[in-house]
């Protein structure tokens, strides 16, 4: 993250700012860049900032009990009783990387579960990921099945992914890698439903890149968009070799497609992919933010980031440990979350009037996911995180974020409840780079932020002048009642 | 011609049944069944190619590209009536006459004093006035009265008060079409100039004295400063070639104090294959992005736009910052020179980032100076070569601009289009012909109407919400990024996939806060209102006199209700507008909007429930149904549908 040299030091932050400093002194200069050389390379977790972070704020909400699993099925019970809460993964004894509680069909036992997690990788077996009350379909996430060469099934498999379809219903599969991969995976264990043990289901493979292609792209994209040269055909080829926005669009048209069997063609959806923490999230919680209105507003977005990533055990110290800048090739980094940020932009740029949040609160969450004072994004799952007693030692992000002073920041001026089904364009003219993170240090801000002042004035000078109507109105409305009375009499 | 299907671009499955009317002016296609009988109007100004395809199993595909950038795909049935149609419209599509021009038949019922009036509206005499001329250095020339001088070149223009008419007539013979140096912008504040004129037919060694004295006397003009730049926008290859055929570029030794300056700038044909190849990537069924950024990055537009733009940041910068006057030109000076000169212009002087500023702009910059409207944009049936977006790049331009500064323009992308739209419809005169002196022998403005009188009518509907004089951004000089500022520009799909609606944001800001303003300003009024009735209440009460009071009450709704009226009819056009803009051209929604409001308008007067109080009530609730969310969602949401589920299965 930072190169040293003669007088000069230069830090390259994960939040792809560039910062340089000339320091006066050669053994001074070389002092301070091992000095932030190793602080910014800690092993331990525990050495890490949040474990060491006092507020200064007055806590109000602790935000480790603010999305709590028993609220949201609570919600969901309310809808239909179909599911139930299994504790079955109590002691994180099933799977790792699952919460110890989820969401299952009522009609399949935690013994029955217990099979499913051995023929699932990593034992993720489907769990509910979302209910779409409108119609009463529903989406679950898993990992891969472990066929093999050889088409192992698992009765119990078969049963559950079942247990979710209506009666004469049929339901997809959306399989996130292209059928090749899929095909090749078997090779190792691992595989897909195959036809004739799942005849009520169709598979739909979709080729999201994950892992190393993707954290190329990221740094082939911030070095184009880093790139002070003045050609426009250089910066439009870079551009186009990173494959950021082929990601992006491809990541979009497989929410899209989800989203689509559930509202449209009133069907069931079971996503996965390998290990059902990656493409699988991007997946299952963009249709959501397609889908469901309440994932649009704050408190919404904010389970369902606690929900869809950080419980469903998306490894974010793996993916986020080094940003853009780094030097040394990191086998699981993959900028995951990003890209699924990225996509939410896209949404709310095409649907400016429907979230309740604005681009900065996004902004926000991709730094706090690579670095932050709050324990939130450390570790790579919940069971992690119990071990390292971050409720206990470490400040939580919707803590701080909750608060009244901090939200008004992230307040969509133009925000107005929309609760029908929003569809995104997907076409390449449809989506734009995402200009607040990839050039926010690259170009002037000040006339889009005077652009928002200037938006937010309009809104609440009308805001303020029709509570002046109204105190107005009633105002006037008692004195005529007075006056009326006055007359009767 | 009726059983006519029209498909739709972005899935073949969707197509639609209906007739196909030719008229005079129109292509109109009307869809049968559906109960609102949707009406596809296409003028025949804005066809800019029809291609017969291979006939197949259904029918006879006919294919229609327009100048705006909407592309139809009409089946017809039978061969001999797609035939028929096709050769009807290469006909109507490409008038050989004036007179043919929608212009001479459009009648929007106005009477002629209106008329006259909508021409008044834009008074480029005013203009000079405004920037400070005449003055002590420059002063209008009368040496072009007759054209005499220069046929391209308007009657009246500014030149320095030093040069005589002896040193203007002997420029203009030394400039390619005589177009000798004129002033384009002043700049009050330091008396620096931007001057316009083509290039000098100089070869590898002719000199005129006349026209080192006309630069000279263009330096005088600017006691300020001891050299004038000399912008020559054409790439310098381009300028060499031309001095084999005795023209080219002034040459540094011949004149004294200037500086002489090359911009590439490509040549109108570049400029066309460039928009012909980005509109191939625009038509490409579900593209992949790579499909998409290496077609545009190979197309060339983005560079040629910046290009544009960079010369225009040169001159302001140079008019501005250093004070330096600057004489732009490129070969004829009516191309690159208009594009270059306006765009400095806008980035120097807020005024012309105003609505009327804009159209005074167009006027000084384009239409007065000679821009070839009829051979660029093809009016009349012409030669191919001469055609080319030369507009249309400087509308992108100031597109791109809007993109950077969202406060420093008054008007908002909706105008642009239209402006794009009326450039090729020829609906109205304003751009017909290719010189001012033959839009007076045709009398133009005696037999057609004003493009700026219509726009200004409408004008609640092309205001920036964002607008505000008083910012910072609109006092003095833009300064757009120079330094690494390729991804500034940005694909304008709101223009180039205009009728793609599929493609394009649901919810617009744009609309939504010019709904919230209008909101605003009824709260306004009605806080005035019922101020003033709560004021008169407490008098009576005190005076305890209740027949007076209740008099004035209702002299009071009233005037309440009247007010309302007049505010009601902007609502109407907002919301009509949205409707008419996806399938009909502008044009027709234009026209239907005139008479919807006339009629909204009868209606609510006559309607005998307006009581005041429960008008306040429902102007409240008809913003709700007008905010993007409520009204404007529930319709794109169905009809985004069908085209989103053909992407995302095909992808």
């Amino acid at each position: 993250r930072f190169v040293g040299s003669l007088g000069t030091i230069v830090i390259k932050c994960k939040d792809l700012r560039i910062i340089q400093l000339d320091i006066p002194g050669m053994e001074e200069c070389l002092n301070i860049a091992s000095s932030i050389e190793v602080l910014s390379t800690l092993d331990s977790v525990t050495l890490l900032y949040p474990f060491f972070y006092r507020p200064m704020f007055e806590v109000l909400e602790d935000g480790w009990r603010s999305f709590l699993p028993d609220q949201e099925f609570e919600l969901l019970s309310s809808a239909t009783d179909e599911w139930r809460l299994s504790c079955i993964n109590k002691e994180f004894s099933v799977c790792p990387s699952y919460p110890p509680v989820v969401i299952v069909p009522k009609c399949i036992t935690d013994e029955e579960l217990r099979k499913v997690a051995m023929f699932r990788y990593g034992s993720r077996f489907p769990v509910l990921s979302y209910y779409h009350r409108k119609n009463g379909m529903i989406m679950m996430r898993s990992s891969q099945p472990l066929t093999g060469t050889n088409g192992r099934r698992c009765k119990e498999d078969e049963k559950l992914i079942n247990a979710s379809l209506r009666p004469a219903k049929r339901g997809y599969i959306i399989d996130t890698r292209s059928l090749n991969v899929a095909q090749q995976a078997r090779a190792k264990g691992g595989g897909f439903e195959q036809e004739v043990h799942y005849p009520q289901w169709r598979r739909i493979h979709k080729g999201i890149e994950r892992f190393n292609i993707l954290q190329e792209s990221l740094i082939k994209l911030v070095e184009a968009c880093n790139d002070q040269s003045h050609n426009m055909d250089r910066w439009l080829s870079k551009l186009e070799a990173s494959n950021w926005l082929t990601h992006v669009k491809e990541i979009l048209t497989t929410a899209c497609l989800a989203a689509q069997c559930i509202d449209r063609e009133g069907a069931s959806v079971l996503v996965h992919g390998t290990e059902g923490t990656d493409s699988t999230l991007q997946v299952t919680s963009l249709a959501q933010i397609i889908l469901d209105p309440r994932c649009r507003t704050i408190r919404g977005f904010e389970s369902l980031i606690v929900r869809e990533w950080l419980q469903a055990g998306h490894p974010f110290q793996q993916r986020c440990a080094q940003s853009a800048y780094s030097n040394s090739k990191q086998k699981w980094e993959a900028p995951v979350f990003l890209l699924f940020l990225d996509c939410v932009w896209q949404i709310l740029r095409q649907f400016p009037c429907s979230f309740e949040f604005n681009e900065q609160f996004l902004i926000m969450l991709f730094e706090h996911a690579y670095a932050s004072q709050f324990g939130t994004f450390l570790g790579n799952n919940e069971s992690e995180r119990a071990k390292l007693k971050l409720p206990q030692k470490t400040m939580s992000l919707w803590s701080w974020v909750n608060r009244k002073e901090e939200l008004s920041k992230f307040r969509n001026p133009i925000y107005e409840a929309n609760s029908l089904v929003i569809w995104p364009a997907v076409a390449p003219q449809s989506l734009q780079l995402w200009a607040g993170v990839f050039l926010r240090w690259n170009r002037p801000s000040q006339y889009l932020e005077e652009a928002h002042e200037e938006m937010v004035k309009i809104i609440n000078y009308n805001k303020e002048l029709q509570e002046r109507v109204k105190v107005l109105r009633r105002h006037l409305a008692e004195m005529e009642a007075a006056e009326r009375a006055q007359g009767n009499l | 011609v009726e059983n006519v299907r029209l498909l739709d671009r972005l899935s073949s499955r969707k197509a639609v049944l209906g007739t196909l009317y030719l008229t005079a002016t129109h292509v109109i296609f009307v869809e049968n069944g559906s109960e609102t009988r949707k009406e596809t109007w296409v003028l025949h100004s804005q066809i800019s190619s029809i291609e017969k395809q291979a006939t197949t199993a259904t029918g006879c595909p006919l294919l229609i590209r327009c100048k705006n950038f909407q592309v139809i795909q009409l089946v017809i049935p039978q061969e001999r009536d797609c035939h028929d149609v096709y050769i009807s419209l290469i006909r109507l599509a490409r008038p050989v006459k004036y007179e043919e021009l929608y212009c001479f038949s459009f009648n929007p019922k106005l009477d002629k004093e209106e008329r006259e009036q909508g021409w008044k509206l834009v008074d480029l005499n005013e203009e000079y006035n405004r920037m400070g001329v005449p003055n002590n250095y420059w002063q209008i020339c009368d040496v072009n009265r007759d054209y005499g001088v220069c046929d391209s070149y308007p009657t009246e223009v500014y030149v320095p008060k030093s040069a005589t008419a002896h040193i203007i007539v002997g420029s203009s013979k030394f400039r390619s079409r005589r177009r000798f140096p004129a002033l384009s912008y002043y700049c009050k504040d330091n008396n620096a100039s931007i001057c316009r004129s083509s290039q000098p037919l100089s070869g590898f060694s002719a000199r005129c004295l006349e026209d080192e004295q006309m630069l000279q006397a263009i330096r005088k003009a600017n006691p300020g400063s001891d050299f004038i730049y000399v912008v020559d926008t054409r790439p310098k290859l381009n300028a060499m070639a031309n001095r084999a055929a005795g023209k080219g570029y002034e040459n540094e030794d011949n004149y004294s104090n200037i500086k002489f300056q090359f911009i590439g700038i490509e040549n109108i044909h570049v400029m066309r294959n460039s928009l012909q190849k980005m509109l191939e990537v625009c038509e490409l069924k579900s593209p992949s992005m790579s499909d998409f950024l290496w077609g545009l990055e190979n197309s060339g537009w983005l560079k040629h736009i910046k290009a544009i733009m960079d010369a225009g940041i040169f001159i302001a910068k140079a008019v501005a910052e250093e004070g330096v006057s600057v004489l732009v030109h490129c070969s004829d000076g009516w191309d690159r020179t208009a594009q270059v000169c306006s765009v400095a212009s806008l980035l120097l002087d807020p005024y012309y980032r105003t609505m009327k500023g804009f159209m005074v702009l167009i006027e000084k910059d384009w239409v007065s100076f000679g821009h070839k409207f009829n051979h660029r944009y093809g009016n009349l049936d012409g030669d191919p070569k001469e055609i080319s977006p030369v507009i249309d790049q400087f509308i992108e331009c100031v597109w791109q601009l809007m993109e950077q500064f969202p406060c420093a323009f008054e008007f908002n992308e909706r105008f642009l289009i239209h402006i794009q739209h009326h450039i090729y419809s020829c609906q109205f005169g304003n751009f017909l012909c290719n010189s001012q002196k033959e839009r007076r022998e045709l009398k133009i403005q005696e037999r057609t109407y004003s493009l700026w009188a219509h726009l200004w009518k409408n004008r609640a509907d092309y205001l920036n919400p964002l607008y505000r004089s008083d910012h910072s951004q609109n006092q003095g000089t833009l300064h757009p990024q120079i330094a690494p500022c390729n991804f500034l520009y940005k694909f304008w799909s709101g223009m180039y996939n205009r009728f793609e609606k599929g493609l394009h944001p649901r919810q617009s800001i744009t609309d939504y806060l010019m709904a919230v303003k209008e909101e605003t300003q009824q709260l306004e009024e009605e806080l005035e209102v019922l101020g003033e009735r709560l004021a008169n209440l407490q008098k009576s009460q005190l005076g305890d006199n209740k027949v007076k009071s209740k008099q004035q009450d209702q002299s009071k709704q009233l005037r309440l209700s009247t007010s309302n009226n007049s505010l009601a009819n902007t609502p109407q056009e907002y919301s009509n507008d949205l409707k008419s803009f996806p399938s009909w051209s502008p044009s027709q929604g234009d026209e239907e909007d005139s008479a919807l409001i006339l009629t909204q308008d009868n209606l609510k007067s006559s309607d005998p429930d307006l009581s005041a109080n429960s008008d306040q009530e429902s102007g409240v609730e008809d913003l709700s149904c007008r905010s993007p969310s409520g009204g404007g969602c529930l319709p794109s949401e169905d009809s985004g549908k069908d085209s989103d589920e053909a992407i995302f299965l095909a992808g």
